[in-house]
């Protein structure tokens, strides 16, 4: 069963408060899918004037009509005044007197209608089906059946805007983290039920905090991959908030989330060992409140020859499974002073022949150098030095470097 | 009841079928030099003095986790990791994570603990290579339980990197390594050292542990 409203105002969302299956038939008309509707407001003469009762509360001013199917319902809509139910079987009886434009024909069909003399619906209707079609064709078929009220179709539903977004105005402003990550908790469980009815996940939270003293305070979370575990989220958000607090009493709160399709990845029996993303979010989460934000993630190696030249990256390890690598050797590894550390060395004939520095002293045995190296000239961030390899007296070999600044140790060979 | 009694009772009552009395050998994994297999879901300990290998023999079990599509994890202690380093030894550091901190044993071992016990790290590494013998002997006996309980019966390999074993009976597998020289080309030391070049140095890492022994040398090449 079918209702349609013609009329104006917000037709459409008068018809998502009754169905999730509305179709916006055209300017002013929105056709919505009431079956089931009985079983809650009873016979269809009922849902009319619930319907009629629920548009004068939201000051719509529409006209009304219920048949079987959603054609009927439209003519009667847009041909007749007031509140109509059209009875079961009586569809061509009940739409017979109405003009045959509101079928909306192609102009040269309604003219070659008008020319026949057949004006109506009960005209269209009673001429006979072979008829019409051997004279109009398909189109005109559609037309008897419609006339008739026999057409039958499927809606084509308006996709509602989909919001994830949960607001609390609290009574007396919060100041501490626990209270609000009781709301939080909340809130978040509330959103990732009601992503989880309609299959979707999410991949970033907004926050946002009205504050006391004025302004707002706003963190964005972004996930590694789309996920519903809310729990996951508030410990996320907590540490965030942990390492990023507001600076006055909390009055309101705002949380969005961003709707997005889950991951859908199967997992092979030979796939390499690798941290659940989600988990490893939070794992990094708790790591950066140790040791500090910037001191987490992937080195990446930067096109340049200065010396220890490299930059932290976000760590991914999702993405991490990519083409193999250039092969194992075994190489001699330098283990850097960071920061390098200051040297007195002394001279004999050109040589470092003896080195002290913070932890570190010892007579040169053995040596190779200078290697000099320099960079970055034309830029405001130059550097030059002379590289030396040590090998000293306490059975160690070291980097060691003369530059402007003077000597310094940049890190042992182990 | 005496022992030789039980066993005899248990012996018949498993039907002799099941060898109960010998521990399965843990599953392996290479560590790019031959004769050094690391034990999985356990704590391997690389202890030495500077320039004894320590660090080439890590980054060359990097390179080989890194090679098996695995995610690493370093927890550096004294921010003495060097990223060119390792990208010559075939590291592939896309797939490490790599947590700096800053000189603070303490904070190593809560990332260390943080990383292992979220899991899903094919090799979780602890560099105490640089740490002060007398901070890193502070870290409990409880706390290296701690990191071993927490990756036992798991795929992960944990590896140490220290001067001296700190872990002592919580790990599985401890490598001592030892610098059995290094390799200078060109001119004699007393020559002009421009001409000269460091090419490498010979290391030896005995396996110390009760249940297996050996004694491998490797070979770093400087680059």
């Amino acid at each position: 069963m079918f209702a349609c409203l013609h009329g104006s105002g917000a037709l459409t969302a008068l018809a998502f408060e009754f169905s999730p299956v509305v179709e916006q038939t055209g300017p002013g008309t929105v056709t919505f899918d009431i079956s089931g509707l009985d079983r809650l407001f009873g016979h269809p003469q009922d849902i009319a004037a619930t319907i009629a009762r629920r548009a004068a509360e939201v000051q719509v001013k529409a006209h009304l009509a219920i048949a079987d199917n959603p054609d009927a319902a439209i003519c009667a809509a847009r041909g007749f005044a007031g509140i109509h139910v059209i009875p079961h079987g009586d569809e061509a009886k009940f739409l017979g007197a109405l003009p045959l434009g509101l079928l909306e024909p192609s102009a040269e069909l309604l003219e070659t209608l008008e020319r026949w003399g057949i004006r109506r619906f009960q005209d269209l209707a009673a001429l006979p089906p072979l008829g019409i079609a051997e004279r109009l064709g398909a189109e005109g078929l559609r037309l008897r059946e419609r006339a008739r009220g026999e057409a039958e179709r499927k809606l084509l539903p308006l996709q509602e805007r989909l919001r994830f977004e949960d607001a609390v105005e609290l009574e007396y402003p919060v100041d501490l983290l626990e209270p609000l990550a009781f709301l939080l908790a909340r809130m978040l469980n509330g959103l990732t039920t009601r992503l989880a009815t309609r299959g979707l996940a999410t991949d970033e939270l907004r926050l946002r905090l009205q504050l006391e003293a004025g302004g707002t305070h706003q963190r964005t979370l972004r996930l590694p991959v789309p996920s519903l575990d809310a729990k996951a989220m508030l410990k996320l958000m907590q540490l965030d908030l942990e390492a990023h607090p507001p600076s006055a009493p909390v009055v309101d709160l705002w949380l969005g989330m961003n709707p997005v399709k889950p991951q859908a990845a199967q997992t092979g029996l030979y796939v390499p060992l690798s941290p659940e993303p989600v988990k490893l979010e939070l794992t990094l989460a708790r790591i950066r409140m140790v040791v500090g934000e910037d001191r987490v993630g992937t080195p990446e190696l930067l096109d340049t020859h200065r010396p220890d030249a490299f930059r932290m990256t976000e760590f991914a390890a999702a993405k991490s499974r990519t083409a193999g690598g250039p092969g194992i050797r075994t190489r001699l590894a330098l283990r850097l002073f960071r920061p390098p550390r200051q040297a007195r060395v002394a001279i004999d004939s050109g040589k470092p022949s003896f080195v002290a520095a913070d932890g570190i002293r010892g007579k040169v045995l053995d040596l190779a150098g200078p290697w000099r190296t320099s960079g970055d000239w034309w830029t405001l961030d130059p550097w030059s030095r002379d590289e030396w390899d040590i090998a000293l007296s306490d059975g160690a070999l070291y980097r060691i470097y003369c530059e402007v600044r003077g000597w310094f140790v940049g890190g042992n060979y182990d | 009841m005496g022992a030789a009694a039980l066993r005899v009772q248990f012996d018949s009552f498993l039907g002799g079928s099941l060898d109960w009395r010998t521990r399965p050998l843990p599953d392996t994994v290479t560590s790019g030099i031959a004769e050094i297999d690391l034990p999985r879901g356990g704590l391997t300990e690389i202890v030495g003095p500077a320039s004894s290998g320590r660090t080439s023999l890590l980054l060359s079990i990097l390179a080989a986790a890194t090679a098996r599509q695995e995610t690493c994890a370093l927890v550096d202690t004294e921010d003495a990791f060097d990223p060119a380093s390792a990208s010559a030894a075939g590291v592939l550091l896309h797939r490490l994570l790599w947590v700096r901190c800053g000189h603070n044993a303490e904070h190593a071992l809560k990332a260390a603990d943080l990383l292992i016990q979220g899991g899903g790290f094919g090799l979780a590494i602890l560099d105490l290579g640089d740490t002060p013998p007398g901070a890193a002997r502070r870290i409990s006996l409880t706390s290296w339980f701690r990191l071993r309980r927490a990756v036992e019966n798991t795929p992960s390999v944990l590896v140490s990197v220290s001067r001296q074993s700190l872990a002592r009976t919580c790990a599985s597998l401890v490598l001592e390594c030892a610098r059995d020289g290094a390799t200078w080309s060109g001119a004699a030391p007393s020559g002009p050292p421009a001409s000269r070049l460091l090419r490498g140095i010979r290391a030896r890492a005995t396996s110390t542990h009760r249940s297996r022994t050996c004694s491998p040398v490797f070979t770093a090449a400087a680059l």
